[in-house]
């Protein structure tokens, strides 16, 4: 467990940098952690990002054919906004835990 | 977690050689989830699995009910070789394996091998066993890239830190 300071905010996050605390999530801290990985979110970024916190809260197991599935983008696409790890990076930017899914 | 940071796997070159339910379903869970984690994949399908590749087949995989001895039905209770030989149980039990797995979200071969190459990944068929079985490169699902030689397969596996796989 560690403290990170993200967009001027200590965010708290596991060893593989996800945050444990879902709700200190916002855009700003979002960001950050995308711009480490190389990646520059866009609203399309953002919209993903929602609708895996969405599902989160809701309890749901995340896999990619469920945001392929979600309208907001195929895998194809996924793979294009998250490139390297499309559902691994998708929930760390979101600010959920790693998903525990193979698929 | 530090170990997997100093020399991460790089490639992975699955090979899959037989064409039922779990062991194609072991290759694709494998392959896909490879390239989910930004890991070069390439899949390398040669006798009975051309099986998960071929547009007849591929829909109709099944589980082996005979000579499966970790094959037991629901609550764990035994199942006797011998029931496995009656029509139909074959057929049950394979429907029974689908629904179970999509229930948990794994999707059938066809969109499997999509979302593979989707990510990047590569699916590729043996030409050797293309030849016995007398397929066709259009018997094929269109997500299959080439059709190849084992010596071409191997020239794709070269490379620091690449692993092959036999499922």
């Amino acid at each position: 467990m560690a403290t990170k300071t993200y967009a001027g905010q200590a965010v708290e996050v596991n060893d593989e940098g996800y945050m444990v605390n879902a709700s200190q999530w916002n855009r700003d801290i979002a960001a950050e952690m995308a711009k480490e990985e190389g990646i520059e979110l866009t609203e399309k970024h953002y919209e993903v990002l929602e609708f895996l916190r969405n599902s989160n809260e809701k309890g749901e197991t995340l896999t990619i054919r469920k945001v392929g599935k979600s309208g907001i983008t195929d895998i194809k696409g996924l793979y294009q906004l998250f490139p390297g790890g499309p559902l691994k990076f998708s929930s760390k930017f979101a600010g959920i835990p790693k998903p525990a899914s193979c698929v | 977690m530090s170990a997997a940071k100093e020399s991460p796997l790089k490639k992975v070159c699955i090979i899959c050689a037989k064409g039922t339910i779990e062991d194609v379903y072991a290759t694709l869970v494998m392959a896909n989830g490879a390239v989910m984690e930004g890991i070069e994949t390439k899949v390398f399908f040669t006798f009975f699995g051309l099986d998960a590749i071929t547009k007849k087949q591929m829909g109709r995989l099944k589980t082996a009910t005979v000579g499966n001895p970790a094959m037991r039905a629901p609550g764990g209770l035994p199942f006797p070789t011998i029931l496995g030989i009656l029509p139909g149980v074959e057929a049950g039990v394979s429907a029974m394996m689908k629904s179970q797995m999509y229930k948990l979200d794994i999707p059938p071969v066809d969109e499997f091998l999509e979302m593979i190459t989707a990510g990047g990944g590569e699916i590729f068929a043996c030409k050797l066993a293309m030849d016995m079985f007398k397929l066709e490169k259009s018997d094929l699902s269109d997500e299959v890239k080439d059709v190849l030689t084992v010596g071409d397969f191997y020239g794709l596996c070269g490379g620091e830190n690449t692993q092959i796989i036999f499922t």
